[in-house]
């Protein structure tokens, strides 16, 4: 019976990212899939005929520009395409666009308050602090800070000389910086709520925090420290949807020899004498290998693709507790025209940019409170792109693909169960406020697919729909993430690891969780390492 | 608050802003080489930098310095807050002048330069190149009887420097004009009016003779036509970025973004300057009150700052732009960097400002120059010799009256 | 004119604290106090003819060494040996009662798994404990009494075995909701046992990073994090502290509000040399020891003009709106909650985690809670001097009442407040009302007015994450000492935070005198 060296559990990109640098290794890969379609959940699939949708993530700036290059994925049809513009919306109708322009966004935040655009200068310098030193982290493992191994020294000294290098004010800021709200954190530059709000919003998205919440100023730099072509902050498209990213990946991995079978859902990761050796598939079909990955997030791994039995003891428990919190959902709107905003020029700059609905500060925490309660917000929070403005293959000519990220969207509601007209409700609180924005929207809806978390994690596996595979709280980050003591891709199972976004450095479209998971496997089996040095940009 | 620019262009919030003056500078700026300034567009020449510098030197010129932030601090703290953010004593300072002052962070690092000109016991005017309002505002913390008025977009003004300026001005009717001394302000009749809606200082960015000339936007375009009227016989021509970057090097002025960095928008630890590393030691005074950064720069002046601002003289004609400095000429021992170079066409020298550890300022200085020939590109190590005076300084430029051009 | 060694502001127990020691080791300290009580928040004090009660109403870590050190039984302290209970309020009367280390009206589960977390907590504020009572580092300074510390941080921490430095890495900044719901089933008991991080702070049960420290941080004394009184009450205390400074020497003076520091410069820069009263008196000192929180002393006292900008919009930004109100009931006799034989613990209404967490929702935006959750004690079940024979004092910590009440705190504003808080006795304690012979709120912009207090914050400046250890209250001032030489701080602002612990007294009086070893 074939053996496999490495079965990987789940094609998404970073259990692609991971199988293609171990098959770059000379080793004998399987990826396995539950679904009939690979790319987890950075796909793109037709769901209405001509309308191809990046159904989960929609945008991407934290792609490792190291790996994209390493792996050749432009030769495999990737194209990353930086989109320029986008406009929030207040409550009152008020918007601010952004602008390419440096000047233009100057002049543009000068008209709301001149404070703030002054003030705007220092926020970015120092985001831009904060992201230089996490950006050098990524492509990195994580030291175990119990190990007095000469490798986890090395790499504490290393990160203790990176923090130092910050100077004594810096070091101090950047440390509160870490443990605060996005609104805290924003009250010291910022007079204007409207600002205020468009800068908070990545504090929030995808994660059960309001932008009050201590913790969500992390998740602000989280989503901007990406960057397009060096351009930090910068967002990108993947032409042709985000299903590029993880076809291109998986044609990397093709040529070095690896093996993908989609169908193929995991029942159990099976262990013998307290190792790995192989998967049962859902069919029955046992499959075995060396070494087993899992690319699920580290709850369904643990809790429900293996056996209690087989576990350490406290690692179910760990699994278990481990925070995964579905709080966003997802609107998928196929549209006949370009949407007309109110109050939005006729700026082909900025209106095919991104759209988002933020409100205010206050209207973005209470959509949080509606969450913690168990409902959804009558007025949420959304984040809309139209990548088909910028992306000739994903929609007919003259009409447009939407999508609009939805936060907060409770996983479990309190009035009992998910079900269809719940769903429906929820996508028709999404479309009502659009409408609201955009007088004549309704009329321009041609399909719609809607997405709780419920519906994300049947789809896609992840728990609760989570879109980072654990939430981003400094008590799950860094070698805390997923678990004390597990930070290192190697779970408490003999020859098995992990390589998902439950892993560091998290959540997002990096590919790096995926790449240093398989520089600890090629470390373990004394294989040379294919993983490249991340050669960032010192911006 | 209504965000929303002209709705009649669709691209307006793309556009820039246009200065009071702009209906006459782009009529005269034939070959649209425009960049920007603070939002605003702004011509970097209008014909030809060289020429637009010669008239600075050998006739008159106008630079546009309405985009040049400008900031009202009036009530009775204002004077104290001003002394307690930037390095100079202002206590000092007489209504009716003008000084130049810096500020520093807690840390001692430059955050920008500018002028404060004194037009009250109480009221003060407060010019820079970059945006200050949240950094005046912290500043202004704890000074309760304090107002700041960003008046950037309120005032118009015109720099108007080369030797026949002050002839340009009597022109125009500013009687007694000649007596107004450097760094000095005074208040002119203007339109007809009976009140003083010109405001002119003997100030200016060159080094040379000149004046600044300060008004209401509304009455900007005929104050310009009168300028122009009264210059037409001496030369007047507006001038750009370029032909001012040539005559504050050759008056050894530091611009941000080439001498120093905003330290507020320095991202890397210790990339920003402090005032000793560029040799503005002369202005922080740790005689007068308590001030920001006081702390950081007494402890730096004691231990002396790691890199100097210098004056060079470079050998040969190629401007050593972007050079690296060696200690020897064999370049092994880098000892600092270029930050602006030219060839000067009035002093006829390869000039440049530079930053050298202040270690080896005894040593020889030589600079790495790469150049090119028809496209081909070349290295050269030329030799540097330090010069304590600006490269240029007229005897004009400080004397009261003028001499006659 | 007079000149002391030492000027210490304010006279709370903090300031008393430093007082005695500085006084102690010989120095001549004059201490202020703007009111005519000593003890800040824990003075007691007449809210009604013959009914009295202190603000901080209970202990729960004041400092065994401070009590060792200042010989405070000797001056009269008389902690009890008992604890008291921790009641979890339930309407039916079906309570859930912490009593040391045994709980009773939750299940088997939460009763074992209690006694399991009540070990790994004890363990982590055994680690903790030592550091409460040390200057933190500065870091980015490298010498070596700041390296020692962080070497015996990391080395407490490595001894606490590999398991447990991970768990605690990771506990440490857990929500309090997420501690709870991975170890307890019961809603009242994860509420009660939550409390405690909470209290005092603008956070709820599901705020990240502080909880925890703040929970390990009450644990420190002796009934590791259990809350007791005095015998004689709050006052006790308070008195011993008092007699304790007389002993060594220290002047106090009460009724006299420092207007000032004075602060003088000269060509190596500023120095604080004494304060000027506000009668206009000034009086001299070679040092000036804080204990106002750190705006009044910054902003105020000092200054913008004497600071650097960066420093005071450091301070500024510091948050320290309070969240807390003070109920004070005078009754005609001991109230009778459902179920409940004695009210003499300390009874906390919070049905549930969620119930905490709306109530600050409430206050998020400005307002106080539809629901208020509060702390409930009856002081003069211990102590009969606070009330008439057969009469009692309720007193009662109420969250969340925020210091900014949207429209301002008007009488219509406290005594809706008031009487929302009544009804909600009402429904635990039926009958309650009749009992009130009076009652006062005190909201936290009266705490602010009373005590001069900055936002009324029971500790001087919020004990979150990016305003604790090293960063307390802001770095450069972090370290009991200021940049101006000659002025320290010593109030609840500084490290470790607030609550009657004496931390900052005991840590600011050993950085001024220099000690290398434990006082």
């Amino acid at each position: 019976m074939k053996k496999y060296d490495a079965i990987i559990v789940g094609a998404g990109h970073n259990g692609l990212t991971n199988a293609a640098y171990l098959a770059k290794a000379g080793l004998d890969v399987l990826v396995v899939e539950k679904n009939e379609y690979i790319g987890g959940a950075a796909v793109t699939r037709e769901m209405h005929d001509g309308w191809f949708y990046s159904s989960c993530s929609y945008v991407c700036s934290m792609m490792r520009q190291t790996i994209h290059r390493d792996l050749n994925l432009t030769k495999h049809g990737l194209v990353l395409v930086p989109y320029l513009g986008t406009v929030v919306f207040a409550d009152n109708g008020d918007t601010m666009a952004s602008y390419h322009s440096e000047e233009a966004e100057y002049n543009q935040l000068r008209r709301r308050s001149p404070h703030d655009a002054d003030a705007m200068f220092r926020f970015q310098t120092d985001l831009g602090r904060y992201a230089q030193l996490i950006r050098k982290t990524l492509l990195r493992t994580p030291p175990n800070p119990t190990s007095f191994k000469p490798r986890d020294i090395r790499e504490l000294l290393w990160l203790a000389k990176e923090f130092w290098s910050l100077g004594e004010k810096e070091l101090y800021e950047y440390i509160r910086f870490f443990t605060m709200s996005a609104a805290d954190f924003l009250d010291d530059y910022f007079e204007d709520d409207l600002i205020k709000a468009a800068m908070a919003s990545p504090g929030v998205i995808g994660t059960a925090l309001g932008v009050y919440s201590p913790g969500s100023a992390y998740i602000l730099l989280h989503h901007v420290m990406g960057d397009v072509d060096g351009n930090v902050g910068a967002w990108g498209l993947a032409r042709g949807g985000m299903g590029a990213i993880s076809n291109a990946i998986a044609g990397a991995l093709q040529e070095h020899g690896g093996e993908i079978r989609t169908n193929a859902g995991v029942d159990k990761i099976v262990v013998k004498n307290g190792k790995a050796t192989g998967v049962v598939l859902d069919n029955g079909d046992e499959l075995h290998s060396n070494i087993v990955v899992s690319n699920m997030d580290a709850k369904r791994t643990f809790t429900q693709c293996m056996d209690k039995n087989d576990l350490p003891a406290g690692i179910y428990e760990k699994a278990k507790n481990f925070k995964i919190r579905g709080s966003s959902g997802k609107v998928n709107i196929a549209l006949s025209g370009l949407p007309k905003f109110n109050n939005v020029a006729d700026n082909r700059y900025i209106n095919r940019g991104g759209q988002g609905f933020v409100g205010s500060m206050e209207t973005m925490e209470r959509a949080y409170d509606c969450w913690k309660h168990g409902r959804w917000s009558e007025d949420p929070f959304i984040e809309s792109v139209i990548p088909s403005a910028w992306d000739p293959t994903v929609a007919p000519p003259g009409q447009h693909w939407m999508s609009n990220f939805v936060q907060y969207c409770p996983p479990q509601l309190a009035d009992g169960p998910w079900t269809s007209e719940k769903r429906d409700a929820f996508g028709q609180t999404v479309v009502n406020k659009l409408e609201r924005y955009s007088p004549g929207f309704k009329d321009l809806i041609v399909h719609m697919e809607v997405r709780t978390p419920h519906d994300i994690e049947a789809e896609i596996g992840l728990t609760e729909g989570n879109i980072f595979q654990g939430e981003l709280t400094i008590d799950q980050l860094l070698f805390n993430r997923p678990f004390p003591g597990y930070a290192q891709y190697r779970m408490p199972i003999k020859n098995m690891y992990m390589c998902g976004s439950s892993t560091h450095p998290g959540g997002g479209v990096s590919s790096a969780c995926g790449a240093n998971a398989a520089r600890e496997i090629l470390m373990d089996l004394k294989r040379p390492n294919t993983v490249p040095e991340d050669d960032f940009y010192d911006e | 608050m209504n965000s929303m620019p002209d709705v009649t262009d669709p691209f307006a919030g793309e556009r820039l802003k246009e200065s009071p003056f702009h209906p006459r500078q782009a009529a005269l700026n034939l070959r649209d080489a425009w960049s920007s300034w603070n939002g605003y567009k702004f011509a970097d020449y209008y014909y030809d930098e060289e020429y637009e510098y010669f008239c600075i030197r050998n006739s008159c010129a106008t630079y546009d310095i309405c985009p040049m932030q400008k900031y009202i601090l009036s009530g009775p703290d204002a004077e104290a807050m001003l002394n307690r953010m930037v390095t100079r004593d202002i206590t000092k300072l007489k209504e009716n002048r003008v000084t130049y002052v810096c500020w520093c962070t807690d840390e001692g690092r430059l955050i920008d330069d500018g002028t404060i000109f004194k037009l009250g016991a109480d009221r003060f005017l407060l010019t820079c190149g970059s945006p200050s309002l949240a950094w005046l505002r912290k500043s202004a913390f704890g000074f309760n009887q304090l107002h700041i008025t960003d008046m950037s977009d309120d005032i118009a003004a015109l720099s108007l420097q080369g030797p026949t300026s002050c002839e340009v001005l009597k022109k125009m009717g500013l009687q007694g004009i000649e007596n107004l001394k450097p760094f000095c302000i005074s208040h002119f009749p203007f339109a007809g009016s009976e009140d003083t809606p010109l405001m002119v200082s003997r100030t200016g960015f060159t080094g040379d003779l000149g004046y600044e000339l300060w008004i209401s936007p509304d009455l900007a375009l005929e104050f310009w036509d009168a300028l122009y009227r009264a210059g037409e016989n001496y030369g007047i021509q507006p001038y750009g970025e370029s032909a001012t970057n040539m005559a504050r090097l050759e008056a050894g002025f530091i611009m941000p973004g080439m001498e120093f960095n905003e330290a507020l928008k320095t991202i890397h630890f210790q990339y920003d300057q402090t005032p000793f590393e560029l040799s503005l030691d002369w202005l922080v005074d740790f005689k007068k009150p308590h001030f920001n950064g006081r702390n950081a720069l007494l402890k730096e002046r004691d231990q002396g700052a790691e890199y100097t601002l210098v004056k060079l003289d470079i050998e040969g004609n190629k401007p050593a732009e972007e050079s690296f400095l060696y200690a020897d000429e064999d370049c092994s021992k880098e000892i600092g960097y270029v930050t602006s170079a030219m060839w000067s066409p009035v002093v006829k020298a390869n000039i440049a400002l530079a930053m050298v550890k202040t270690s080896a300022l005894k040593s020889t200085i030589w600079a790495e120059i790469y150049y090119s020939k028809e496209l081909r590109h070349h290295s050269k190590v030329a030799k540097c010799t330090l010069q304590k005076k600006p490269f240029w300084a007229p005897e004009r430029a400080r004397a009261t009256p003028p001499a006659a051009f | 004119m007079q000149t002391y060694d030492n000027i210490i502001i304010g006279g709370g127990h903090n300031g008393l604290i430093c007082a005695t020691y500085l006084a102690q080791k010989g120095q001549s300290v004059l201490l202020l106090e703007a009111t005519d009580g000593l003890g800040g928040l824990a003075t007691t004090r007449e809210f009604y003819p013959g009914f009295r009660a202190p603000v901080a109403h209970s202990l729960s870590h004041f400092s065994e060494t401070v009590v060792e050190q200042l010989n405070l039984l000797k001056h009269g302290y008389t902690p009890s040996s008992e604890v008291l209970d921790t009641i979890g309020l339930n309407l039916n009367g079906e309570h859930v009662v912490v009593s040391g280390e045994h709980i009773s009206g939750v299940n088997k589960a939460d009763q074992q798994t209690y006694a399991d977390y009540l070990v790994l907590l004890k363990r982590f504020a055994k680690m903790l404990k030592p550091f409460w009572l040390k200057t933190m580092p500065r870091i980015g300074d490298n010498s070596f009494p700041d390296l020692m510390t962080f070497g015996q941080l990391g080395l407490k921490l490595r001894l606490l075995g590999k398991k447990d430095m991970g768990e605690f890495m990771r506990v440490a900044t857990l929500p309090a909701r997420d501690l709870m719901d991975e170890n307890f089933d019961n809603d009242i008991l994860k509420a009660v046992l939550s409390w405690d991080g909470l209290i005092g702070s603008k956070m709820a049960p599901r705020s990240p990073n502080a909880t925890v420290l703040n929970m390990l941080y009450r644990m420190s004394g002796k009934h590791h994090g259990a809350h007791s009184l005095p015998e004689g009450g709050i006052q006790n205390l308070i008195s011993a502290l008092h007699n304790a400074a007389l002993d060594a020497g220290v002047t106090v003076k009460t009724g006299a509000l420092v207007k000032r520091i004075v602060i003088k410069g000269s060509s190596s820069g500023l120095a604080a040399t004494g304060v000027e009263l506000a009668d206009g008196t000034l009086i001299s000192s070679a040092r000036v020891v804080s204990s106002a929180d750190p705006k009044q002393t910054f902003l105020n006292l000092v200054g913008a003009n004497n600071l650097e900008i960066g420093f005071t919009n450091r301070i500024n930004r510091l948050r320290c709106d309070g969240y807390v109100a003070k109920l004070h009931l005078a009754l005609d006799g001991a109230p009778k909650f459902t179920g409940l034989k004695n009210p003499n613990g300390r009874m906390i209404i919070a049905p549930k985690l969620d119930a905490i967490e709306f109530a600050f929702d409430d206050a998020k935006y400005g307002e106080y809670s539809k629901s208020p959750v509060m702390e409930i004690i009856i002081p003069s079940m211990v102590d009969n001097l606070l009330a008439p024979k057969g009469q009692q004092v309720l007193s009662a910590h109420v969250m969340y009442v925020p210091h900014k009440l949207k429209g301002g705190w008007t009488d219509e504003a406290r005594q809706n407040l008031y009487q929302r808080l009544i009804d909600t006795l009402e429904s635990y304690a039926p009958g309650i009302r009749q009992q009130i012979i009076h009652g006062e709120i005190l909201t936290p912009a009266d705490l602010e007015q009373t005590y001069h207090l900055t936002g009324g914050h029971w500790h001087h400046a919020e004990l979150s994450m990016d305003q604790m250890l090293m960063m307390r209250p802001t770095y450069e001032a972090a370290q009991y000492s200021t940049p101006i030489p000659g002025l320290y701080l010593c109030g609840a602002g500084s490290h470790p935070g607030g609550g009657l612990m004496g931390g900052p007294g005991h840590n600011a009086a050993k950085e001024i005198i220099g000690a290398k070893k434990e006082l």
